[in-house]
């Protein structure tokens, strides 16, 4: 019997295995959505339950709405990263260009420089971009959370692979039709590269969304606070945290995310196994 | 309409020579192909007249203006691509809109929406709809405008990269393999239809092929490359005819021509499988190649015989692979009533006229011959 039938045993497990992976993953935003539905006296209450008995999500967020300013929060996060990705297009499209289909001197010298970047985390270059922020008097400021993520050696690296697999005759079509070299990166190779595109947007976004470290140390005034920094707000070691109105603001700033990725599902799931990134 | 002058052009990529000093001129109006094997350098030859491709020496001339160092688009020359290489974002319309919007629209005017603004966009739009319909008209692809080069037939692509190339003008057009993404049934009509573009708009056409079929049914001359030198240009009966190399010889004509090993007596005289040829030559005595086209091989009658190893019937035409007896030699007969073929491993004897037979030197060099009285090849000698 169990010969005949060794593909539902398998099957099983594979589904019992998946779904404790799944289980795993999803236990701190199931305990999230718990604690934020939670009055601050079933929060401390020695008792485990997942269920609150008096069901209280509407006054912590009320309360969470009212001890911060989300709304501001959530507009800076979207002006940061929608300002961080808008550049790191500008400035990738052409570099992948012209590593991919110009040929000059030093071209080869240059892509491996790329890749080394792409080695180098951002915590080890954090103090020094600090100190020339500091130098020219960017610290705090908008332009303290955008500049540094300008350039994307993985952006360019992605763009780069992307463009090698556009025909080289398409890029004489247009030189041939007159497209000047800039043209050729707007009007020819963006239009053709809109997956690649649409794929590092995503990557771009949901890493400068969630970006907590570099706000936190760049940041001082309250109004330029990202969504991460928010939840933080509610930390407070004198009066303890308000553990009830914190889950209902980590509830509100990841919900642009999911409501993003339930719409786009397809199109992210692409996107990451594009970028390779998990 | 334009003559194209090309000088002593050399090109090398990472050392390595691909054209060594190729001095061609194209006449006005003419169709003119330029063929050889892959990695002959004919392509190359094309993107330097395109100006996609700088020359490392040599000049290019267009109507007797040097354009060495002009842009490609300055050149006003037009490219058909192997892969066509239509804009996918654009819709066929746009794809032929794209080189008149290039040169007719100003830089404003092109933005996206600021342009459709300005007072004089509007009347040149509707100039370069008016010459699009035209194009389409005369191309047959009217209901296809919409569509994106996705939602089209290699055919219709075909087409519209014909269309984006034809609306500018040019002074002359340039083809790069134009047809080989196609296939066999649609490369002959295509064939036909871009001879007949030609001799309607009677501009200078330059076309880059491997495919000698198409080289030999719409050209008005052929250029023959080969590793990276033009070794022969004339008119495709010349070429097929008079090959002025063996490796043209070899090149042209399908299936191959045939060559057999032959010797130059001291006297002139020349033999070839133990046969002695009813010709004469002025070459120094030694090896020679002696090469004979399928179709002028006889079969039935002839001094020489040879066993059928191989049979190919087409139904108008048929193939008759020979072995030669007593030698190695392989060689092909065409035969165009196939319903005498001889049968499989039969003997069968063959012979040719004198004055089919092209005579190679050891270098691949043509020799001159000069045929005897008689037409038919002699009995063997028996010295």
């Amino acid at each position: 019997m169990s010969n005949a039938h060794p593909i539902p045993f398998r099957a099983i497990l594979r589904h019992v295995l998946l779904i404790a992976g799944a289980a795993l993953m999803l236990a701190p935003f199931i305990w999230m959505i718990s604690t934020a539905s939670k009055p601050q006296t079933e929060i401390f209450s020695s008792e485990l339950h997942l269920i609150p008995h008096q069901f209280a999500l509407m006054e912590n967020l009320r309360e969470a709405f009212a001890k911060a300013n989300l709304l501001r929060f959530l507009l800076n996060g979207i002006i940061v990263t929608v300002s961080i990705f808008v550049l790191q297009v500008m400035v990738a499209l052409p570099a992948a260009y012209a590593l991919a289909k110009l040929r000059f001197l030093g071209r080869e010298t240059l892509f491996a420089l790329v890749l080394f970047g792409i080695l180098i985390p951002p915590q080890a270059t954090a103090i020094p971009v600090f100190l020339l922020l500091h130098k020219i008097g960017l610290l705090d400021s908008y332009a303290a959370l955008v500049l540094p993520f300008t350039i994307s050696v993985f952006g360019i690296f992605l763009m780069r692979q992307f463009f090698k697999t556009v025909p080289d005759d398409l890029v004489d079509a247009a030189r041939m039709d007159g497209i000047s070299e800039f043209g050729i990166v707007w009007r020819v190779m963006l239009p053709a590269a809109i997956p690649a595109v649409t794929a590092f947007g995503i990557f771009s976004v949901v890493a400068h969304w969630n970006d907590y470290f570099w706000p936190l140390i760049v940041l001082n005034s309250e109004h330029l606070r990202t969504p991460p920094l928010a939840v933080a707000h509610f930390r407070n070691s004198e009066a303890g945290t308000s553990y009830g109105p914190l889950m209902a603001a980590a509830m509100v700033i990841i919900a642009p995310l999911v409501i993003a990725f339930l719409f786009a599902q397809r199109r992210f799931i692409e996107g990451i196994t594009l970028t390779g990134i998990k | 309409m334009a003559q194209i002058e090309l000088s002593a052009i050399r090109k090398s990529f990472d050392g390595t020579d691909v054209l060594k000093g190729i001095d061609f001129r194209i006449a006005d109006g003419e169709f003119i192909s330029l063929v050889g094997p892959s990695g002959c350098g004919k392509s190359t030859l094309l993107r330097i007249i395109a100006g996609l491709e700088p020359q490392n020496s040599g000049e290019v001339h267009i109507d007797g203006r040097p354009v060495d160092g002009i842009r490609p688009s300055a050149r006003n020359l037009a490219m058909v691509f192997q892969s066509y290489a239509l804009y996918p974002h654009l819709s066929a319309f746009d794809n032929i809109a794209v080189p008149l919007r290039m040169r007719r629209l100003s830089a404003i005017e092109r933005l996206p929406l600021l342009g459709a603004l300005l007072p004089g966009r509007r009347a040149k739009e509707r100039h370069i709809r008016a010459d699009i319909e035209g194009i389409a008209e005369q191309l047959d692809i009217t209901p296809l405008l919409r569509r994106k080069p996705g939602q089209l037939s290699g055919g219709q692509r075909q087409r519209v990269a014909v269309g984006r190339a034809m609306v500018r003008e040019p002074l002359a057009f340039l083809f790069d393999e134009p047809l080989s993404n196609l296939d066999a049934k649609l490369r002959v009509h295509m064939r036909a239809e871009l001879a007949e573009l030609h001799r309607r708009l009677k501009a200078t056409f330059v076309y880059v092929t491997h495919d000698q079929a198409e080289a030999m049914t719409m050209s008005s001359r052929i250029a023959v490359m080969m590793g990276g030198e033009l070794i022969q240009a004339g008119t495709p009966a010349e070429i097929y005819n008079e090959p002025g190399d063996i490796r043209v010889a070899e090149f042209i004509g399908s299936p191959k021509i045939n060559v057999l090993p032959g010797r130059i007596r001291k006297d002139g005289g020349v033999d070839v499988l133990g046969t002695t040829l009813k010709l004469t030559c002025n070459a120094a005595a030694g090896d020679c190649r002696i090469a004979v086209r399928p179709e002028r091989i006889e079969l039935g009658t002839g001094p020489f015989s040879g066993t059928v190893v191989h049979l190919e019937n087409l139904g108008a035409e048929a193939f008759v692979h020979l072995a030669v007896e007593g030698t190695g030699s392989r060689l092909i007969a065409r035969l165009a009533d196939v319903r005498h073929l001889p049968a499989m491993a039969s003997s069968v004897a063959f012979g040719f006229a004198s004055d089919a037979v092209r005579m190679f030197d050891p270098a691949g060099k043509r020799i001159e011959l000069r045929v005897e009285q008689a037409e038919r090849v002699r009995e063997p000698a028996h010295v």
